[in-house]
């Protein structure tokens, strides 16, 4: 297990000291790092301590807690192509933040924000949850999961549409795509709390995950309870997606590359792969936000449009890959 | 923040005025006279026409121009007719002249063209000195000349009374939604400049519609940041005017300065933002009157 969880560290690590290198202001190394932890009260220190650092720990919080989701709802379906933003889980959290965001909810009560994407993640889950069925077949899972996205995009195209706002109908692309640019310390302490519950209840699900690759029947006799395991699941998925997709918007297919790439490097056991791919998914948004910033740092390039390139492919890649099995 | 104040007209809106036009073909109307029933279709050339039109010669304003936020002259809009930049709404108030911007759409003005009423595009100001062209353009096209002459005088010499009182320049930036900035060749550089302030984005290598990175922002240190005030409903957009590091900005040095309607059109109010932030200078500066 260390074999692969110490090089992942040391991965993640790296990146976050990058992520917190690099940016347009351009300064020296030791220069920076002297601000961020003297702090000198200077522009710089402003820079590192307002600007870079929420940017740093939203990426490894909403990248690890992606990855983390995922491998839990591969693991209870049995089915590789589960994922939280494929699925339309992200896409309805986003239609609860925007919803709290535009019905002045946000506003009049703090937590009113990650409270409704909260609710919005929980309602896509369950409603895909109760389409797709419990055995999660490959079909039903993905055309759940479409009928939900494409309804929960919709429904936040249209708020956004109906916002008083002019410059509310252009963030479309936020939510549906995702963005770490300019966060703030106050989205990381609105996101916090709700992803610590959900990743407190997503990691605990190991055992229970590792039983249910011997089947369903094979699982209740060792004394795994299904339905409360499918209830922890799905609260959990919901607190981590919706917390994250409140401050940052939907980020798709980190769910899914990161334990397709690991699960054969843990011995493809659940509870294993749970932690490798929080670890993991905290390194492929750290280094999404970091190309974000170096490959056009003047487009506010979205985050979701770099793991979509490289998870959609890769979609692909599991769609051939199961069908070839099938037959 | 310029709105385009023109709906699409439908083609119900186009068969219409095509059949009004045949019916009225050939009615075209001479500019020797004043104008005695003038629509303005654009923010802008609304509040130049108050401003200059005689008694009873402006008829209908864009329905903009009753709104606070984006109209200094939003009282004074209620007294006329409001229109939402559709060519069959205008054209059924008869006017013998249409004033209209440069961003009104182009199908409505060309409509109106064809049918036979003359229309007048103004530009959008870019600068200080576009004001007083425009204020004089406006004076010759309603045949309101020597009002325009008395108001392009109590401009300039408010202005350079303004321009005169600066003795040191702090540094600002104009920070909008989006992170944008603007330069000297906008009428808001060119406002920010008149008040006595170093334009702290344009020294850093920023320029007028660039994207002007928080961290640079931040590492130019400037003595105050100018942001818009944001519009009702919620946006990412505007949030970023509002995040910690701009925040710190704007509450330790300056209280809140933030552009509003009287930065938006090229019209004498120019002068009343410049005052603005005059007083936000000599708080910085510390000098007395």
């Amino acid at each position: 297990m260390s074999r692969v969880m110490i090089p992942l560290g040391l991965l993640v690590a790296a990146l976050m000291l990058a992520s917190l290198l690099i940016g347009p202001a351009g300064v020296g190394v030791g220069e920076s790092l002297s601000a961020l932890v003297a702090g000198d009260g200077g522009p710089l220190t402003l820079v590192m301590r307002e600007i870079r650092l929420p940017r740093m720990i939203l990426a490894v919080m909403i990248g690890g807690s992606l990855g983390l989701a995922g491998a839990a709802m591969q693991g209870y379906l049995r089915n590789p192509l589960a994922e939280p933003g494929l699925i339309g889980v992200s896409g309805s959290a986003a239609l609860g933040a925007v919803l709290a965001l535009q019905t002045g909810l946000a506003g009049v009560f703090e937590l009113g924000l990650p409270l409704m994407a909260l609710a919005g993640a929980l309602g896509g889950v369950t409603l895909v949850m109760l389409l797709a069925g419990p055995r999660g077949g490959s079909l039903t899972l993905i055309l759940a999961g479409i009928a939900v996205s494409a309804l929960a995009g919709a429904l936040t195209s249209l708020v956004l549409n109906l916002s008083p706002n002019p410059f509310a109908a252009n963030e479309i692309v936020f939510w549906m795509m995702g963005s770490l640019a300019d966060r703030s310390m106050t989205h990381v302490w609105l996101a916090l709390p709700f992803m610590a519950v959900g990743v407190a209840i997503l990691t605990s699900l190991g055992r229970g995950l590792d039983a249910l690759t011997l089947g369903e029947d094979a699982a209740e006799a060792m004394g795994v309870r299904l339905k409360r395991l499918r209830l922890q699941l799905v609260f959990g998925t919901a607190c981590v997606v919706g917390a994250g997709t409140a401050v940052a918007g939907a980020i798709g297919f980190v769910g899914l590359v990161v334990p397709h790439i690991l699960r054969p490097l843990v011995g493809a056991r659940p509870s294993r792969l749970l932690w490798a791919s929080a670890l993991g998914g905290a390194a492929m948004v750290l280094a999404a936000d970091i190309a974000v910033r170096v490959v056009l740092p003047s487009r506010d390039l979205k985050l979701g449009v770099l793991t979509a390139l490289v998870g959609a492919p890769l979609f692909l890649h599991l769609i051939l890959k199961l069908r070839k099995e099938r037959i | 923040m310029r709105r385009s104040e023109v709906i699409c007209a439908g083609w119900i809106t186009r068969l219409g005025a095509l059949a009004l036009a045949v019916l009225t073909a050939g009615r075209a109307v001479a500019q020797q006279e004043a104008p005695a029933r003038v629509v303005s279709m654009n923010l802008c050339t609304d509040q130049l026409a108050m401003m200059l039109a005689g008694e009873g010669q402006l008829h209908s304003v864009s329905y903009i121009a009753r709104d606070r936020r984006a109209s200094a002259m939003a009282e004074e809009a209620e007294a006329y007719v409001t229109n939402h930049g559709l060519a069959e709404e205008i054209y059924l108030m008869q006017p013998d002249l249409v004033i209209a911007g440069e961003f009104s759409t182009q199908a409505t003005t060309a409509m109106l063209k064809r049918l036979g009423i003359p229309v007048v595009v103004f530009p959008a100001a870019s600068s200080l000195d576009d004001v007083r062209e425009r204020i004089t353009r406006m004076g010759a096209v309603l045949h309101r000349k020597d009002a325009a002459q008395d108001l392009v005088a109590s401009y300039d010499r408010r202005l350079a009374a303004l321009r005169a009182e600066v003795t040191e320049r702090p540094s600002a930036v104009l920070y909008y939604a989006n992170g944008y900035t603007s330069g000297e060749n906008t009428l808001a550089g060119q406002i920010l400049t008149a008040a006595g302030f170093g334009n702290a984005a344009v020294e850093a290598g920023y320029g007028s519609g660039m994207k002007l990175p928080l961290e640079v922002l931040a590492m130019t240190d400037p003595d105050a940041v100018i942001t818009a005030r944001p519009y009702p409903g919620a946006s990412r957009s505007e949030e970023v005017m509002d995040h910690p590091a701009v925040r710190a900005f704007r509450e330790a040095r300056v209280g809140a300065t933030m552009t509003d309607h009287d930065w938006v059109c090229g019209t004498p109010y120019v002068l009343r933002a410049i005052e603005g932030l005059g007083a936000a200078r000599r708080e910085i500066t510390g000098s007395v009157e």
